[in-house]
C-alpha cells in the first residue's frame, strides 16, 4: 500500500458517496444502473474469495488457505459471528501448515 | 415514531460488531506490511471496510496500487446507490449532504431505510454513522498495534483471513437468486483470469459479473409488471 493509493481511495470513496447524495439529488437514475450498482459487491466478493484462496503468481495454487476457507464456510453455515469465522480460517490454515 | 433509546441501542450494538471487524482489518493490514499510521488513515478517510480489505488484499497478493484503488472503488460504487435510496430521508441542504456523505455506509443506510418516519430515518442515519465511525477507528488502531507485534503472518494463517472476511461480507448478499448469480459469475471470471493477467486485474474485471445478474433482475421486474 502506498500513500498516493490511500489518498486516491479516500477521495474516490468520498466522491462516490457524494455523487448519489448531492449531484444526483432528486433525479431519477435508470433502474438497470441501480441494479448493477447494488449487485457489484456480490460479484467482487465472489472474485475476491477465489483469488485470495487459490490465487498465486499468475497461477492457481491449492495450499493451506483452502482449509482456512473451508473452516470459514463451516463457521458461516453454523451462523457463527465474524470473529469466529476469521479465527477458524486462520486456525485451520495455521494447523495445516504446521503439520505439512 | 421509533423510540430514541432503541435507535441508540441498535447503533451501539452495530458499532461494537464493526469494532471487531475494524480490529481484524488492523491486524491484517499490519500483517500485509501496512504501517500503523497508514492503516489508521485508511479507516479515518476511506472509512469503508469492504474497500479497505479489498485494496489491502490486492496489494498483499502482488497487485499494483492502481488495481488496488480501482478494485476498492468498484466496491464503493454501492454507496452511490445508497445515496439515491436515501434521497427522501436526508435533509435537502447540499451543505449538510456533503457532511452526511462521509457517514454513508452499509450500516447507516440500512438503519435509516428501516425507519418508517423520515425524521427517525435521519436520526438513525447519524446515530449509526457516528457509532460505526468511532468503533471502526478505535478497532483499527488496536488491531494494527496488536498485529505489528504478532509473529509471522503465514505461520499464523493470517493470509486465510482475507477469503474468510470476504465470505462473511458476501453471505447477506446471496440471499437472492440474482445475488448468487453475481457472486458465481464474479468468482468464475476471477478464477479464469488469475493465470492470464497481472494480480489485481482479475478482481477489477470480475465487476462485470454484476451485469448478467442485473439483466436477470430486470427481466424478473418486467415479468412482474406484465398483466
Amino acid at each position: 500500500m502506498t500513500w498516493p493509493a490511500v489518498l486516491a481511495l479516500a477521495v474516490g470513496s468520498y466522491a462516490l458517496r457524494a455523487i448519489g447524495l448531492v449531484a444526483l439529488r432528486g433525479r431519477r437514475v435508470p433502474a438497470f444502473v441501480e441494479d448493477v450498482l447494488t449487485l457489484l459487491p456480490a460479484a467482487l466478493f465472489g472474485a475476491l474469495i477465489v483469488v485470495s484462496t487459490v490465487g498465486g503468481d499468475r497461477a492457481l495454487v491449492l495450499d493451506a488457505r483452502v482449509a482456512g476457507l473451508a473452516a470459514a464456510g463451516v463457521a458461516v453455515w453454523r451462523r457463527a459471528g465474524f470473529v469466529v469465522v476469521v479465527i477458524a480460517a486462520a486456525g485451520a490454515t495455521a494447523a495445516v501448515r504446521a503439520v505439512s | 415514531m421509533a423510540k430514541r433509546p432503541s435507535i441508540l441501542r441498535s447503533s451501539l450494538a452495530l458499532g461494537a460488531a464493526v469494532g471487531v471487524f475494524g480490529m481484524s482489518f488492523g491486524v491484517l493490514a499490519a500483517s500485509a506490511d501496512v504501517p500503523v499510521p497508514m492503516a489508521c488513515a485508511m479507516s479515518l478517510f476511506v472509512f469503508t471496510g469492504a474497500t479497505q480489505f479489498a485494496a489491502v488484499s490486492v496489494v498483499a497478493s502482488g497487485g499494483s496500487p492502481l488495481s488496488a484503488v480501482v478494485s476498492g472503488l468498484l466496491l464503493g460504487l454501492r454507496h452511490t446507490g445508497y445515496g439515491l435510496a436515501l434521497d427522501r430521508t436526508l435533509p435537502r441542504s447540499p451543505r449538510r449532504r456533503l457532511l452526511a456523505a462521509q457517514f454513508l455506509l452499509d450500516e447507516s443506510a440500512a438503519m435509516a431505510l428501516a425507519q418508517a418516519d423520515p425524521e427517525d430515518g435521519r436520526r438513525a442515519f447519524w446515530t449509526a454513522g457516528l457509532a460505526v465511525f468511532g468503533f471502526w477507528n478505535a478497532g483499527t488502531l488496536v488491531g494494527a498495534l496488536f498485529g505489528s507485534v504478532l509473529g509471522d503472518p503465514a505461520t499464523l494463517g493470517l493470509d486465510a483471513v482475507f477469503p474468510a472476511a470476504f465470505l462473511a461480507l458476501l453471505v447477506p448478499l446471496v440471499r437472492t437468486g440474482d445475488g448468487r448469480l453475481a457472486a458465481a459469475t464474479g468468482a468464475l471470471i476471477g478464477m479464469i483470469l488469475v493465470p492470464l493477467l497481472a494480480a489485481g486485474l482479475p478482481i477489477v474485471l470480475a465487476a462485470a459479473g454484476a451485469i448478467p445478474a442485473a439483466v436477470v433482475r430486470r427481466r424478473a421486474r418486467r415479468r412482474h409488471h406484465d398483466p
